[in-house]
């Protein structure tokens, strides 16, 4: 382990660590543009200058490895020299038009020119312009700013795994394109912009909307995918302006994928603000007591049984944990979270992403079984891209054939080869066989069919068989698409004794159905239910309803959320629900008043604490509680048909993103999915 | 002494005739008070009285809603919301002053960039309404062209000082 003296602090690092970190290690800060983290190093910027002893020039910091005795000296004048030097030679062409861009108050260009920078110009000839480039509906892109630093090329290239952006041509023409004038197509290409040092490449949507010090920065859980990506949601009185990643190492590491970045002008239109009832065939606005009223009138004595409530994708543990209890103060065992009629069971550990998202680095196989990562879980699949660049990786898919960004071995598209790889008649098996840390991603687009429990049977064989299960390692994973199905599992949200599942809620046989937000269902064979619709948004649930309640988005609530490793996080209100709208549990705690069937609690640390009653790992914020290996699946005959990924408009997938005008946009500049024109279209 | 000298005084009438003095002393001076409002008093280049936004002289607005005035306000009396205009530019859609909470402290000015917002010469905008008061985008435009002239040549006069 090299030993090196930085400005006469003597640190030990980790063989191949940089001079760079080697002075962070020391305390030192060393400016940087193009040097990151998390991407290769380029070392074109030259910011990062600092003086080495015996060597006869500055060294850039970032590019040369920690050596052992190497004396570095960050503070002299002569590395202050080659800061404004290299400072000076940045602003040669950059335009200094601070006052409209939308970096300002955040740049990285502004906040080191003004701590290491010169203070004057000594440039007086004509500064060069460059043509903006097209980036598609969520990058702007004013390309004169660029400064040539290279993180969004290596970001495209690297992690996000499309090879869309590069450098063309050279010296001071030198230009950072799309080399076909598209779009980026990747589900991460908002990341650019907050990779972009300078304001070359900017948010689109949020164009010229606000400075960084006008917005409250509010600390919350992402929603919309099951990834329970980390995110800091930027909002300015009762609007939120912009969503942006927060660092979580096991998690998203400090990426967000585009749908859950830019799905926020959604939490504005379509919204439920008021209580609505249905009187003579149309929706009324109404008061919350009258609301109440319609809905005790009908539940008035009615049976249990003949009472059914579905949890949708949207919504948060607390509000799932309240639904359940008043459907058993109901005397009903007609609940269900799994609105996608997937076949998931009470066994923890057959639901859970086992491995978690951080254990995909320890991995040595993976098998994808009726999955698009991609899609259903962006920033997985960017982890899962990682391990594969680290080579030795072997990936298989079994399903829908994609380009997922990296390369794999397709096996098959249906269960049949399911079942030839559980037999170890595939040759993939071996694959398996010989891995140390195999793992298995079964999606919902394997789990949604009518054959689904086989499928996980099948599933949970190949984990028996090829040892994907043992005591320090469990390579058994189920991809979950919503936010909220791994935390209605853990609280038990699945029908009781002799209770019916989603699709049988769905058939016309109940008298009420109360919908918590659950929208992806098939409405055609409601018939005569009494439908009751708690949610935030105006979609497919809303529009059958007979009473509805307007509750409150994913930012407006304090809420945990369960992502599909299992791993509850907290998830905090950055605004207030629009008009009527309530936070959701408290709108069961009162309807449950008004039917004479009190809920036991009255504030959200009570709800917690029975929360935690019932699910002991709630009580464990940011922690896998790994889940004991069990039985689950039910083995039996499968079908034929392939599986088909549940996806099929990565950008429109929720009532949220549905009401969102730039995701339509994307939806229109990326999805294969293309309608076909009109006679009036163009 | 002193009682001969106070009586003596008094006598004489020496304080009144002191008195008429100075007021006949007076009579003679320049008047210190003008016929306001139609003589006005001499006002600095630097005076900082109403805000007016200010034009190019093409009409184009100069205000491109970089939001400094509203971030160096110590009153908050400064609300701009922003979007880009269909060309494309950065522009205001929103710019109000809350003239009952400035201070007229001058940081606005002082904060931008293009000269857009100036504090001009005028200083008579009494309203009978507080309403009247809550100066809205047009108002403050519509001010900056009333005061261009004005408030050209109090730039050009403070230039050298600043």
């Amino acid at each position: 382990m090299p030993t090196l003296t930085v400005d006469g602090i003597e640190v030990t690092v980790e063989p191949g660590t940089t001079v760079l970190q080697a002075c962070e290690e020391a305390g030192a800060e060393i400016p940087r543009f193009c040097y990151h983290e998390r991407l290769s190093i380029a070392g074109n910027c030259r910011m990062c200058l600092v003086e080495m002893e015996k060597a006869p020039k500055l060294i850039a910091s970032c590019a040369m490895p920690a050596g052992d005795g190497m004396v570095i000296h960050t503070n002299t004048q002569k590395v202050k020299e080659g800061r404004e030097g290299a400072m000076e030679f940045l602003l040669i062409n950059h335009p200094l038009d601070c006052p409209i861009c939308d970096q300002g108050g955040e740049c990285d260009l502004q906040d080191q020119s003004m701590a290491y920078g010169s203070g004057n110009s000594r440039y007086h000839e004509m500064k060069r312009a460059v043509a903006e480039k097209n980036m598609g509906p969520l990058i702007k892109t004013t390309m004169t700013r660029c400064i040539h630093c290279t993180r969004c090329v290596r970001f495209a290239t690297e992690v996000a795994g499309v090879e869309d952006l590069g450098a063309i041509n050279r010296g001071e023409n030198m230009e950072i394109a799309t080399y076909l004038e598209q779009a980026l197509d990747s589900e991460l290409s908002g990341n650019i912009i907050d990779l972009c040092p300078v304001g070359a490449l900017t948010s689109k949507p949020y164009a010229f909307a606000a400075r960084p010090w006008e917005l409250s920065k509010t600390e919350s859980i992402d929603a919309l995918d099951a990834v329970g990506a980390n995110i800091r949601v930027d909002s300015r009185g009762k609007e939120v302006m912009r969503i942006l990643p927060r660092l979580h190492e096991d998690v998203n590491e400090e990426w967000l994928s585009d749908r859950s970045r830019f799905s926020y002008d959604g939490l504005k239109t379509q919204r439920l603000d008021t209580p609505y009832v249905r009187k003579d065939g149309k929706l009324q606005p109404a008061s919350w007591s009258e609301a109440f009223e319609a809905i005790a009138a009908k539940l008035d004595g009615l049976d249990g049984a003949k009472i059914g409530a579905i949890a949708g994708d949207l919504v948060c543990t607390e509000s799932m944990k309240a639904l359940k209890d008043l459907m058993d103060l109901l005397g009903s065992p007609n609940i269900d979270c799994r609105q996608d009629g997937a076949a998931l069971s009470a066994v923890r550990s057959g639901y859970l992403f086992n491995s978690t998202i951080a254990g995909i680095e320890a991995a040595d196989a993976l098998l994808i079984v009726g999955s698009n990562p991609r899609h259903e879980a962006a920033l997985i699949n960017a982890r899962i891209r990682k391990r594969w660049k680290m080579g030795n990786f072997p990936i298989a898919l079994v399903g829908e054939q994609r380009d997922l960004g990296y390369g794999h071995e397709y096996l098959g598209a249906g269960p049949a080869t399911l079942a030839d790889v559980a037999s170890g008649k595939h040759s993939f098996a071996k694959t398996l066989k010989k891995a140390k840390r195999p793992m298995i991603i079964v999606g919902q687009g394997a789990l949604s069919r009518s054959d689904g429990a086989a499928v996980l049977a099948l599933a949970k064989k190949i984990a028996d068989n090829f040892d994907l299960v043992s005591d320090d390692w469990n390579g058994f994973n189920v991809l979950h698409t919503a936010a909220s199905r791994v935390g209605g599992l853990d609280l038990g949200l699945l029908p009781g004794e002799g209770g019916k599942s989603a699709s049988d809620l769905l058939d016309g046989s109940l008298d009420v159905l109360f919908l918590l937000g659950a929208d992806e269902i098939d409405t055609s064979k409601l018939g005569n239910s009494f439908v009751i619709y708690q949610g935030s948004h105006g979609d497919v649930g809303a529009s059958v309803a007979d009473v509805i309640l307007p509750g409150a988005a994913y930012t407006e609530k304090d809420a945990i959320w369960v992502n599909t490793e299992g791993r509850p996080q907290l998830g905090r209100r950055a605004i207030f629900p629009p008009g009527d709208a309530r936070e959701d549990w408290t709108i069961l705690r009162a309807l449950s008043e008004k039917l004479g069937k009190t809920l036991p609690y009255n504030t959200l640390a009570e709800l917690r604490a029975a929360m935690i009653e019932a699910a002991p790992h709630f009580a464990d914020i940011d922690v896998v509680t790994p889940a004991p290996w069990g039985d689950f699946g039910v083995e039996g005959a499968t079908e034929d048909s392939a599986f088909v990924n549940p996806i099929t408009d990565y950008y429109l997938t929720n009532p949220i993103s549905r009401s969102s005008r730039i995701m339509a946009q994307c939806s229109a500049a990326f999805s294969k999915v293309k309608t076909e024109g009109t006679g009036t279209n163009g | 002494m002193s009682f001969i000298d106070k009586q003596a005084r008094s006598l004489l009438l020496a304080e009144i005739v002191t008195g008429l003095a100075t007021t006949f002393r007076y009579m003679f001076k320049t008047k210190a008070t003008i016929n306001y409002p139609y003589e006005k008093g001499p006002l600095s280049p630097r005076f900082r009285g109403e805000h007016v936004l200010r034009r190019y002289p093409n009409g184009e607005e100069r205000c491109i809603a970089c939001k400094l005035c509203e971030a160096a306000c110590p009153a908050l009396a400064i609300t701009i919301e922003s979007e880009p205009r269909d060309d494309g530019s950065r522009r205001t859609t929103r710019y109000d002053i809350d003239m009952t909470k400035c201070i007229y402290c001058g940081f606005c000015q002082e904060a931008c960039p293009v000269d857009a917002i100036v504090q001009g010469p005028n200083f008579e905008f009494a309203t009978e309404t507080r309403e009247e008061l809550f100066f809205d985008k047009q108002k403050l435009l519509d001010n900056g062209d009333r005061w261009e002239q004005e408030i050209v040549q109090n730039l050009v006069a403070d230039a050298p000082y600043r």
